[in-house]
This record gives structure tokens, C-alpha cells and sequence, in this order.
């Protein structure tokens, strides 16, 4: 069933203000997503009825509030198809997800000579922790190009994965949309004896996901672009793997024993998760998880194509060749993800006149300098579409962007 | 509710569009500061001719935003053929301009957390359209990107000849 965008906004009150006396259009949910009364509900209800530490006190609202937390982790291990809640580990954000692989194990795998394959679309988030362990450790990072209309270009992946040992991707460029064959990149991976890691930021948000179907032995994203708050994001990996991998952050809660002279880690997901987790904010983002089912992902993913497709067509039927917009001309081929630029204009300008009319827009590297050196650019604008955003606010936009060519009009 | 209008004014579009002093000197014996917005990756390349105390010549390159290219092309005009010593009191009156705070400590070892105060006897002429992007907390960055690269140029030139 299409969604019913009119109802889904009412559910999100900060979309009812205005900014300099317009309709707040909010295209911005990339970078982060607004939040559903549902959400804000829950972690006033934690704090208001059921806060306490959790796994420490046996009183009842201690009970309660670990119950919460780990029921916030079944749902979210469901949500993308883990085989079990243990493989969901609650991270800070997707950022502390790779950088926990990359320290845990990838230090402990991974030395001189051995390589990691990445992609050229990669964000920030996948490349500096790599980037900081080839100057640690002295490992090769290899890189699989994106093509001119913004795939990511496999033709030479067999041979680029060839002695690799890790392939950390995304599925879904930040900057492009673009959809990246994981599972193609998966099953060539394990072929050549490498593990795959995804960044699935933009990509859990948006449409179903089943960590299995992916072939993928890591993936992490964040809660806060899927209607989530901040500060809580997960890491899921295979079971075999997680018990393999040494501890990251050391502290309480992670820990089976503790001696003077000694420590020894506790089970998965716990190892993983030490000192007072953001427990409100993970009880926030299963309700995020019940509100996304509830609306169903299939509809989400269906919602975002359509709207996709429209607002494509009609910027550039308002525009033809003053707007370039990057990315895959299918909207079946990529998320609700716009980047472009106008004119002569640079993004900031955009973004700064757009905002008069109420309408915002992300302008700047979208954390993704290498991508944005590939396609020629220095900045772009980027909207970004999601469950309540519709035909309306795109015409909005292209309104807006009117005000734009007669402002900066030669 | 500050408006574009304050924000983007016409003496301002006249100077991202047609930006003075574009381009580049030979370096050496021209110094050469890189400035960047690593928020926007904006970049501004400042070139500085210094003969002795005097800015002999100054070029101005890279790419950014209306805000930050017109403020670098304003700042070129205003400080070619300034002294040392005058383009330094130009900083600190578009600091001041910009509502720029300064943290120190005080001389009872009190932080002091001020706006910078205006440079009395400097005049901005052009630069004070500026003025409106204070209303814009965001793009005052832009506005003081090349400002902040001229700074550092500057303590190159006198550390270099010193």
C-alpha cells in the first residue's frame, strides 16, 4: 500500500513549525532524520517511568529498563534479519561500528602486506579508520572506482579483490544514492577469502534489509537517519566472528572477572558494549523500528522510487541544463538521495536562498572528499527524500530554486 | 528576521562575479597560503608580493561560496600596497566587523571572553557590506576564511624576513 504521507506528517511535530514564515520543508534526512512522536514518546516514557542502569540492579525498575534495552535489541536484530539478538551489537553511531571492526579485528588480523578494498564513493566514516590502520600497520588499500553515472564499477572486481582480506563498502552512497550490488561484492569477497563489511547508514533507513539475502559479515548504521535519536547506532556481525574478536573499549559491563593482575571479557553482545550504554536512546530507536514496520519497508522503498522519480523529472523538466544532478538516472537504481548544483551557483548560496523559502537543503563535500574530487566538484547540494516527505515539498524546492537563478543571475 | 537582502548585497554579488586581483604570483619569491573551510571544503589561496614592510602585490585563488570569494576579492583591494603593520589593523577592524570574540585570560588569570573592538581610524569602505552576514552565525566562516590565510601569510612574511 503507497503510504499516506499526509498522516505520516502529522506524526512528526517538528515538521509543523515554520521557518521565515514558510512551510518547513524538510529534504535534509541523509544527513538526519526528523523524529516521530512515537519515538519521543518512548524515551520520555524510559525516563519518566522505567529509568534505572541496566544488567546491574535487581530492584524492578532496573528489570524493567534492562528489559526495554535488550527488547530494543531483538527488535533491531529482527529488523535486518540477524539470526540472533547477540549479533547486534549497540554502538554509538555507524562511524563507532567501523571503527570498532577496524580495531577489534581488523588489528587483530591484519598486518603489513595485507590489503582492504574500499570503494572511491566511500564516506568519510568508511575511510579514515582505514586510512589510520595503513599507517599504523603499513596494510594496502585498494579502491573500486565509480563510474561517470555514478555506479560503483565492478568490472575489474575480481581482480581488485584478489589477496584481500576485508572489502568495506557502502550500500548506498550518501552523496550519489547509489545502490551498490553488495551481494555481488559479497560473494566475490568470500571467494577470494575476504570478509565484507557495509556501511548501511543510508541504506537500513530505506529499504528492507536481511543481513543474510546481503551475503555481508558485517553492516552497520545509525539510529538517528532512521527516525532514531542520536547517539545510538549498531554494528551486526556473524556470531562466529563477534566470539573471535577481541574486546574494543575496556570498562565495566564488558568484563566476566576483573583481578589485579587480569581481566577476561564476557559474551557477546556485551563484550562489545562497555560502560552505561545510551539506554534511553536504544529504547528510542526500537520504537523507530516499530514505527518504520508499521508503515512497512516494502511502502517505504516503493514511496522513495516514486518520489525519487518525480522529483528527477521535474527539476530537471524546470531546468534542463542549469542543474546537473549526480547519481544514477534510474530512480529503481538509487535512494531518495538528490545531489546537485545549479548553474554557476555554489551549494552554500543554494542552500542559504533555499532556506528563505523554508526549504532544507545539505550543501558542502556530504563527508565524502575523494567522491566529490572523482566527479569534479568541490561542494554540491544534496535533498533527500523520506517516509514524509511528498510530491509537494519537491515542488517546493523547485520553486525555491528559482529564487536562486533570479538572485545569482547574471 | 534578518532577510537575504542583508545577507547578500549587490556591491557583494559585483565582487563574486567579477573578483579583483584573481589569480596567481610566481612563488617563490611570492609567499603562498592555503586556507580551508574544512566544514564546506571551501579553499582560498592567498599570494602575497612583500617588499620589505609593504604588501607589493596580493593574488587571490581557489573556490568557495558568494560570501567567502567576495570577502578574499574585497580583502585583496583593501590591503595592496598597505604596510605590514596597516593590513594587520585591517584584520582586527573585519574581526571586529564580524563580531569576532576573543578567549584569554585576563591579568588576574581570569578568562575574558570579548568581542574584538573596532580599530579606531581604520576604514572598511567596501568591506562594511559585510556586515550583514553576522545575522548568519554560519557564513561567518566564509566571510573570514581568507582573512584568517592573510593572517598567516603575514606572520610568514615577518618570520621569514626576520
Amino acid at each position: 500500500m503507497a503510504l499516506d504521507v499526509t498522516r505520516v506528517k502529522k506524526d512528526f511535530p517538528l515538521l509543523d513549525r515554520e521557518v521565515h514564515g514558510r512551510r518547513l520543508v524538510y529534504l535534509d534526512s541523509a544527513s538526519s532524520s526528523q523524529k516521530p512522536r512515537a519515538v519521543l514518546d518512548a524515551m520520555d516514557d524510559v525516563y519518566e517511568t522505567h529509568y534505572a542502569n541496566t544488567h546491574r540492579g535487581v530492584y524492578a525498575i532496573a528489570e524493567e529498563a534492562t528489559a526495554a534495552y535488550e527488547g530494543a535489541r531483538g527488535k533491531l536484530a529482527r529488523f535486518i534479519g540477524a539470526a540472533a539478538d547477540r549479533e547486534l551489537i549497540f554502538t554509538k553511531n555507524v562511524t563507532e561500528a567501523i571503527n570498532l571492526v577496524a580495531h577489534s579485528w581488523a588489528r587483530h588480523n591484519l598486518g603489513e602486506g595485507d590489503a582492504i578494498l574500499l570503494s572511491e564513493m566511500e564516506h568519510h566514516a568508511n575511510l579514515v579508520p582505514w586510512l589510520m590502520l595503513r599507517e599504523e600497520r603499513g596494510v594496502e588499500l585498494r579502491y573500486l572506482p565509480v563510474t561517470d553515472d555514478g555506479h560503483l564499477d565492478v568490472n575489474d572486481l575480481d581482480r581488485l579483490v584478489d589477496g584481500v582480506k576485508l572489502v568495506s563498502i557502502t550500500a548506498m552512497s550518501n552523496v550519489l544514492g547509489t545502490l551498490t550490488p553488495v551481494r555481488e561484492v559479497a560473494d566475490a569477497a568470500h571467494a577470494a577469502g575476504a570478509l565484507l563489511l557495509v556501511d548501511a547508514a543510508q541504506y537500513v533507513p530505506h529499504l528492507p534489509t536481511d543481513v543474510a539475502a546481503l551475503g555481508c559479515d558485517f553492516l552497520g548504521f545509525t539510529g538517528h537517519k532512521m527516525l532514531g535519536p542520536t547517539g545510538i547506532g549498531c554494528l551486526w556481525g556473524r556470531e562466529s566472528l563477534l566470539e573471535s574478536m577481541p574486546a574494543f573499549l575496556g570498562g565495566g559491563e564488558m568484563i566476566r572477572d576483573v583481578r589485579l593482575d587480569g581481566w577476561e571479557p564476557t559474551e557477546i553482545p556485551w563484550k562489545f558494549e562497555a560502560g552505561t550504554q545510551p539506554i534511553a536512546e536504544a529504547i528510542g530507536l526500537g520504537a523507530a523500528v516499530d514505527y518504520l514496520e508499521a508503515l512497512g519497508m516494502r511502502d517505504v522503498r516503493a514511496h522513495e522510487i516514486a518520489l525519487a522519480g518525480y522529483a528527477l523529472r521535474t527539476l530537471k523538466e524546470r531546468y534542463g541544463d542549469d542543474i546537473t544532478i549526480f547519481g544514477p538516472p534510474d530512480p529503481n537504481d538509487r535512494g531518495g538521495v538528490i545531489s546537485f548544483t545549479f548553474r554557476d551557483v555554489h551549494p552554500h548560496d543554494i542552500s542559504q536562498v533555499l532556506d528563505e523559502s523554508g526549504v532544507c537543503v545539505r550543501a558542502g563535500h556530504h563527508c565524502a572528499k575523494p567522491l566529490m574530487r572523482r566527479l569534479g566538484v568541490g561542494a554540491t547540494a544534496r535533498a533527500s527524500l523520506y517516509v514524509y516527505n511528498d510530491e509537494a515539498d519537491v515542488d517546493a524546492l523547485a520553486d525555491a530554486l528559482q529564487s536562486v537563478s533570479d538572485l545569482f543571475a547574471r | 528576521m534578518p532577510g537575504l537582502e542583508d545577507l547578500y548585497r549587490e556591491i557583494i554579488l559585483d565582487h563574486y562575479r567579477n573578483p579583483r586581483n584573481r589569480g596567481e604570483l610566481t612563488s617563490p619569491p611570492a609567499l603562498r597560503v592555503e586556507g580551508f573551510n574544512p566544514l564546506c571544503g571551501d579553499e582560498v589561496v592567498v599570494y602575497l608580493d612583500v617588499d620589505g614592510d609593504r604588501i607589493d602585490d596580493v593574488r587571490i585563488n581557489g573556490q568557495g561560496c558568494s560570501i567567502s570569494q567576495s570577502s578574499a576579492s574585497m580583502m585583496s583591494s583593501a590591503v595592496k600596497g598597505k604596510s605590514l603593520d596597516e593590513a594587520r589593523k585591517l584584520i582586527r577592524a573585519f574581526k571586529s566587523l564580524m563580531s569576532i570574540h576573543e578567549q584569554r585570560l585576563d591579568g588576574d588569570g581570569q578568562p575574558v571572553d570579548e568581542p574584538i573592538a573596532p580599530e579606531p581610524g581604520v576604514a572598511l569602505g567596501d568591506l562594511e557590506a559585510l556586515q550583514g552576514v553576522v545575522k548568519f552565525p554560519v557564513r561567518i566562516k566564509c566571510a573570514t576564511l581568507s582573512w584568517n590565510t592573510l593572517a598567516q601569510g603575514l606572520d610568514e612574511a615577518e618570520n621569514g624576513a626576520g
